[in-house]
């Protein structure tokens, strides 16, 4: 691989995703989390902590439920020393109406250092952050990106496959409705990844092959798979469906569910990985889930290490 | 009042085939005399030296939010900013609160106009009850009362035994059924143009099919009901391709275009701006280049802003919660000199006709050409004015505009209703 030019900050103020970002950030962000990683391939690590963010503050704005992200982000801020202010919007004036310019303009008047958005409208990073200064953490908006998803796929993969260059990363599922998909093929195809999708037809349009270089588009899972080094499964978002895209969960799962038969399609060491919450026995089953091959908890753990690096390069800056 | 005359202009009225200099007599509110040279004691001059006299350009597809959301336009600032923009008139569809959906709203609406100074108001009433497509409107008592045509512009006529019913109806009493062709099925949850772009943005999408179906299942059946249909803002490829056809058949059918869809593609969305939100949506770079053609060859009748104000509480939002809709009168005339005129896709005589004989013809009013006893309304244009547009400093209520800041090759000088002027440049 040519010797790729090492920066110190990121070029950009924000993380609203993964397709403004150059090799470069990604490489900056991917080193920056290796010092935080509990977990490598070959090795556990102890917990590391710092005060490097010591008084300074993160508001996590979650404006779609979630579990797992926010926190994920509470222990990358806690790690760090820094002052976490959950919101909880259900109580908020958002339920009383208040428009959500408003409302992130009055987190902003309390001097956060940094602000974690996740929203159900795509964009609303993008809006928010044409309104402010204080640097955005895009934790998934809408169907359009997630971009700490994406960096902790690529810390996980680069683990296990010591590369993300010269790989054939299978992402199969529900593509159309899926935010990690979007990142993971913008990030793959900048460091030129092979990347091909899968799943039900209207849930995977050809049109994705014009997203980024080196996609394409596969309705037979088979050919997908078919010697992948990386097999990457969508949750079926069954919320985000406005119209039946397939019939049920069981006839979905008949076709479409990773099983142990179709990983048999892929490289023999080949990692599946789930961004989570997984449904067990219709995107993945159990078996493949629970085996050696799945990295589906070194995901989890990465995750924290990536968002650390996040705040590290995004909230360090002097208050 | 004085007399107006305006000398030396380049009179440009296709209707007459006329394109010559020559001096124009307004009088009394009418048009008095078109000839080579005109002297009359005791009239104001106008001298249109250098510019281009036409008669008075019709947008025939505007929201002027009154009664009901004049935070966002009112009958007043609508009329002055379309003569701001070179309009002498407007038809204004129904889809206020309440709606125009009795002749009470509209002698309002006729009433309101006639305070407002500035271009000439034409209402348009409901084809059904409230907008809600299961009963139709009082559709005899509205054109008694003063509308020039139906509509449930903001929803499609989707009923189409309703629609059936309504073009039997216009029929006989002479005027077009306007419909906003949109198959609310396909293009439900939609946001923007259903493609690449959209894709990328992780927005959903509104597919072309979803206005090229309903324009099908429109010019079948006013070929069956014998009525006059009009199909507003049209934006696909497909769909100009259909009333193409239909007008080869015979079918009484016209159409019209916006200024923001011969000009802008889905990329304008990129930025997640609301300002580039409308419906139908932006299309793409070949749609665009078939509303041109379609410009050109006839294909289309008539340019219409579609110009529905919205506060800038409502646009500043995300993509996804930002209601549909951009304003267009004080920058339909400059858009369609700058691109099509002087990018030579149409001529003069054409912008014209797309502006005036023809939304004229459509809605069945007087205008749309120079003749004397005509209504004494002009258009003045200065083909070479260079220009920037700002909304902030416009005449409308409301600023979503996606051509905030463009600079334009041409614009409207003068606009002259009943024989006085009401805007200039
Ligand atoms: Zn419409
Ligand atoms: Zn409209």
């Amino acid at each position: 691989m040519a010797a790729r030019k090492v920066v110190a900050r990121l070029s950009q103020p924000h993380l609203l995703g993964i397709e403004p970002l150059s090799i470069e950030d990604i490489e900056l962000v991917l080193a920056t989390a290796q010092k935080y990683q509990t977990r490598t391939a070959h090795e556990t690590r102890p917990v590391s902590r710092n005060d490097l963010l010591a008084g300074k503050s993160l508001v996590l704005a979650f404006f779609e439920p979630s579990t797992r992200t926010r926190i994920s982000f509470e222990l990358a801020a806690d790690r760090l020393g820094m002052d976490v202010v959950n919101l909880a919007l259900e109580a908020s004036s958002v339920q009383k109406g208040e428009s959500l310019l408003d409302t992130v303009k009055t987190l902003v008047a309390m001097r956060p250092d940094a602000l974690v958005i996740r929203h159900q409208a795509s964009g609303v990073p993008q809006f928010l952050a044409r309104h402010t200064s204080v640097p955005i953490l895009n934790a998934g908006d809408g169907l359009h990106e997630h971009p700490t998803q994406a960096l902790l796929d690529a810390l996980t993969i680069r683990d296990h496959k010591g590369r993300l260059d010269n790989l054939k990363v299978a992402i199969l599922g529900d593509i159309l409705h899926s935010r990690v998909a979007r990142s993971n093929i913008h990030l793959l195809s900048k460091f030129g990844a092979r990347i091909a999708l899968g799943g039900p037809p209207p849930l995977v349009p050809k049109g994705f092959e014009k997203l980024a270089p080196g996609v394409t588009v596969c309705h037979e899972l088979d050919q997908a798979l078919a010697a992948a080094d990386v097999v990457m499964m969508l949750r079926v978002q069954l919320e985000r469906q406005r119209e039946p895209l397939f019939a049920s969960p069981a006839e979905y799962a008949r076709h479409y569910c990773l099983t142990t038969e179709r990983l048999a399609r892929a490289q023999p060491d080949a990692i599946v990985m789930h961004p989570g919450p997984f449904l067990r026995g219709i995107d993945i089953a159990g078996e493949v889930a629970d085996s050696s091959r799945s990295v589906i908890p070194h995901q989890v753990e990465n995750g924290v290490a990536v968002r650390m690096a996040l705040l590290e390069l995004l909230a360090g800056g002097a208050s | 009042m004085k007399p107006l005359l305006i000398k030396n202009g380049r009179v440009v009225d296709p209707a007459s085939k006329l394109d010559a200099r020559r001096d124009i007599l307004l009088e009394d509110g009418r048009l008095a005399a078109v000839e080579a040279k005109i002297e009359r004691a005791g009239a104001e001059v106008f001298d249109a030296a250098n510019l281009v006299v036409a008669p008075g350009f019709i947008d025939m597809h505007v929201h002027l939010r009154e009664p009901g959301k004049e935070s966002a336009e009112t009958i007043q600032s609508g009329a002055r900013a379309a003569a701001a923009g070179g309009f002498t008139a407007v038809a204004c569809m129904p889809n206020t609160q309440p709606a125009n959906d009795t002749a009470l709203v509209t002698r309002y609406i006729l009433a309101q106009a006639a305070q407002a100074g500035g271009a000439r108001v034409y209402p348009i009433g409901a084809v059904t009850k409230n907008l809600a497509g299961e009963e139709l409107a009082e559709l005899e008592s509205l054109r008694a009362a003063g509308a020039v045509a139906f509509s449930d512009d903001g929803h499609p006529v989707w009923n189409s035994r309703i629609l059936r019913r309504a073009l039997e109806y216009a029929a006989a009493l002479n005027l077009a059924v306007i419909d906003h062709c949109e198959d609310p099925q396909l293009a439900a949850g939609g946001v923007m143009h259903e493609g690449d772009c959209a894709l990328r943005l992780g927005l959903r999408g509104i597919p072309a099919l979803a206005e090229e179906l309903p324009v099908t299942r429109n010019v079948v059946m006013a070929a069956l009901a014998g009525g006059h249909i009009h199909l507003a803002h049209l934006s696909t490829r497909g769909a100009l391709e259909v009333v193409r056809r239909a007008k080869r058949a015979g079918v009484r059918v016209t159409c019209e275009v916006t200024p923001h869809h011969f000009t802008l593609t889905d990329e304008a969305c990129r930025e997640y701006d609301t300002r580039a939100k409308m419906n139908p949506p932006l299309r793409t770079a070949d749609d665009v280049t078939a509303l041109v053609e379609g410009l050109a060859d006839g294909t289309v009748d008539a340019i219409a802003s579609d110009h529905a104000p919205h506060t800038p509480t409502e646009k500043q939002a995300d993509f996804e919660s930002a209601p549909f809709g951009v304003i267009g009168l004080e920058t339909a005339v400059a858009l369609a000199l700058d691109k099509l005129f002087h990018a030579s896709k149409i001529t003069l005589p054409r912008l014209v006709e797309l502006f005036s004989a023809n939304p004229a013809r459509i809605l069945g009013v007087e205008g749309g050409q120079l003749k004397v006893g005509a209504p004494a309304d002009l258009t003045v244009l200065d083909l070479e004015r260079k220009w920037t547009y700002r909304a902030a400093e416009g005449v409308s209520k409301s600023r979503n505009s996606p051509f905030d800041g463009w600079s334009f090759r041409g614009a409207a000088a003068a606009t002259i209703v009943a024989g006085v002027l009401v805007f200039r440049r």
